[in-house]
């Protein structure tokens, strides 16, 4: 004890299995805010933080969840080779699970490494019915065990107070075989459980992996999901966010052009072109203007009315269930029904969506997934913008674009998986049970997804529109819009004043879909427009995590992909479209 | 006798008797808890061979229609 109260803790890995609440408990510990899911796979990056611990500020590191030491994928390879680094294990336990869960907790206490084990989500066993003797599990193993309930907090405090006596009890190894023999004489010893009845949670959770009855669910639940996303965007932006542009912020406008003199470099930049004297959000492109109305008012409602459903979804546990009942259409594109989460969270941005591909097997599933969703999932940004310029000329309109990159999405991924060599793994995952969403979590999350698109979109915005305004002035854009004119005017019949549109598409998708309003193009060019910024290339930040994630070779490969996918669907488009 | 997976009915269930295939699935699966000895029950069986939903224990798990039929199951007696 004396020595394990000397020894400084400067490193504090969180492991354990998927889904069993590290991030929560993550959270409560270091006071990090980081995106709590109920699904297994939400955290596929390592996230660091500091916790007071005395005197001391140890890093605490989540690390994402494995089953055991011995790795099935790259990703758990990668987890486990962290371990050497830790001077403590937070081994976090479901409790409701706790066979499974041990088998990695005794794999941990044969290594030199100091752990404690955190029995979490420990208010779920009373009602399911499940009873632990904790001191005699604490007896058993020789280092702490506490209970903890990352949700609420529970416990943390007597897990924080109880870090230093974690030890290494230095175990003997045993066979896979001896150590699940010796975790059922564990479980027999400690764990009771009572019957009781099923919940109405429990047959919901039924019903929507039936097969049928599922897949009516799961339409309802996207129907369900797209109405209020809608409604709620368009709510705000129709009640608050339009009202507040135009009554308290053009006015101040005003009087800000009439001071720079309503003409000027300065005035060009920061209010734009005024037409007549009027200032016009969509047309104006200065950074005061155009460059605050596009984030602010088109596309922030919608990021907030996406992730609000997006959470409750996920906190719930449906994803994995949709991800059962979408496995058989997934295959035929080359996937598994699990590569339907990054596609879901590429809807909301493509960058996590990226960073989720890492679920996913081998290269090939990662391939496909990345470049389907580059080229076939626009961001809800992207949607937003999509929704404002072309939904004004008629909802059909925005049918033809949506259901071109559907379209997309399923001729791509049925090609791919011809074209490449090798077959789709099949699905293999736990399906956690449904958790009734918790007001508090929800708001949270939903809070630092809004606050990250706000960091993450207001500068490239900014810096998009000042780099184009830039580019406009030294007639560089005139001078590409020549070289690029044949593709441009004669494939995809826009006018090649585009080109700067497909600019600042590399920046930020939003605002280049904001960049084809002032041009004045007809319908078919818009939606010509539109389609083609959603599928040519990916932004510069989904471009650099899946440059990261695929490496330089595929991801040539998939950006040669794109392109080729832009020039042919916006020739196609303008071949077909009669209007 | 011991059947696969896929053979028997959804609500049947049994205890797993072997697995087979090779280290890396035999892997994957005891990970998940699939392990002979261990009771399974069938859930559900999706359309066109599609993935096979099971409950271990109190934990449910989905596994795809070629996987489970590398799982060998002998049936609890009731439920024949």
């Amino acid at each position: 004890m004396s020595e394990a109260r000397k020894r400084i803790i400067q490193k504090i890995l969180l492991m354990g299995n998927p889904n069993v609440g590290k991030s929560a408990v993550f959270s409560r510990l270091t006071g990090a805010r980081v995106v709590i899911s109920n699904y297994p796979g939400t955290t596929v990056e390592f996230m660091q933080g500091y916790m007071k611990l005395g005197e001391q500020r140890p890093v605490v590191i989540d690390v994402p969840g494995v089953y055991s030491l011995e790795p099935t994928s790259r990703a758990e390879e990668v987890a486990i080779e962290m371990l050497d680094q830790g001077d403590v294990i937070i081994n976090v336990v479901d409790a409701t699970n706790l066979e499974r869960n041990l088998y990695l907790t005794l794999q941990l206490l044969q290594r030199q490494i100091p752990v404690i084990v955190a029995l979490n989500m420990w208010d779920d066993t009373r009602h399911k019915g499940i009873t632990i003797d904790v001191k005699k599990l604490e007896q058993i193993f020789g280092v702490p065990v506490v209970t903890t309930c990352g949700l609420t907090g529970e416990g943390i405090k007597q897990l924080v107070e109880r870090l230093p006596q974690a030890h290494a009890p230095k175990k003997a190894p045993c066979s896979a075989q001896k150590c699940w023999d010796e975790i059922g004489i564990i479980i027999a010893q400690v764990q009771k459980l009572t019957h009781r009845h099923h919940t109405w949670l429990e047959r919901l959770e039924d019903l929507s992996i039936q097969p049928l009855g599922g897949l009516v669910l799961a339409a309802a639940v996207v129907f369900l999901s797209f109405s209020l996303i809608r409604f709620l965007g368009e709510g705000l932006i129709n009640n608050f966010f339009n009202p507040f542009f135009e009554n308290i912020w053009l006015p101040l406008l005003y009087r800000f052009s009439a001071v720079l003199g309503g003409k000027g470099l300065l005035h060009y930049v920061l209010i734009g072109e005024s037409i007549n004297g009027q200032i016009d959000f969509g047309v104006a492109f200065g950074l005061l203007t155009t460059g605050l109305y596009v984030p602010l008012a088109m596309v922030l409602p919608y990021i907030f009315s996406f992730y609000l459903v997006l959470g409750l979804w996920e906190d719930l546990g449906y994803l994995p269930r949709f991800a059962v009942l979408t496995d058989n259409l997934m295959h035929r594109i080359g996937l598994h029904g699990y590569a339907v989460i990054p596609m879901i969270l590429g809807l909301g941005c493509n960058v996590p969506g990226a960073l989720a591909t890492r679920l996913l097997e081998g290269r090939r599933e990662k391939f496909i997934a990345a470049t389907l969703m580059a080229v076939a999932i626009p961001c809800m940004a992207q949607i937003a913008m999509i929704v404002g310029l072309v939904g004004a000329r008629g909802g059909q309109y925005l049918g033809i674009v949506f259901g071109t990159l559907f379209l997309l999405l399923v001729f791509k991924g049925i090609l791919l998986n011809k074209l490449l060599k090798g077959r789709s793994p099949e699905i293999l995952t736990e399906i956690p049970p449904y958790r009734l969403p918790q007001v508090r979590a929800v708001c949270k999350k939903l809070s630092l997804r809004v606050v990250g698109f706000l960091k993450e979109a207001l500068p490239y915005v900014l810096l998009g529109i000042l780099f184009v305004n830039i580019l406009q002035a030294l007639k560089i854009i005139d001078a590409l819009a020549a070289v690029f004119s044949p593709v441009l005017q004669n494939i995809w019949g826009l006018p090649k004043e585009a080109i700067s549109a497909l600019i600042v598409g590399f920046l930020r998708k939003d605002v280049a879909i904001g960049m084809l309003g002032p041009l004045e193009l007809s319908t078919k060019q818009l939606v010509i427009g539109s389609t083609i910024l959603a599928v040519y290339f990916p932004c510069i930040a989904t471009f650099t995590v899946l440059l990261k994630e695929l490496g330089p070779k595929d991801m040539l490969k998939s950006a040669v992909l794109m392109l080729i996918t832009a020039v042919i669907v916006g020739g196609l488009l303008n071949l077909i479209l009669p209007f | 006798m011991p059947i696969d997976l896929t053979k028997i009915k959804p609500g049947a269930s049994g205890t797993v008797v072997s697995l087979q295939g090779g280290r890396g699935f035999t892997l994957r699966l005891t990970n998940l808890g699939i392990r002979p000895g261990v009771k399974i029950t069938k859930l559900n069986a999706h359309f066109w061979r599609g993935p096979i939903t099971v409950r271990l224990g109190r934990a449910n798990l989905a596994l795809g229609f070629g996987m489970a039929s590398k799982i060998m199951v002998e049936l609890d007696t009731k439920n024949e």
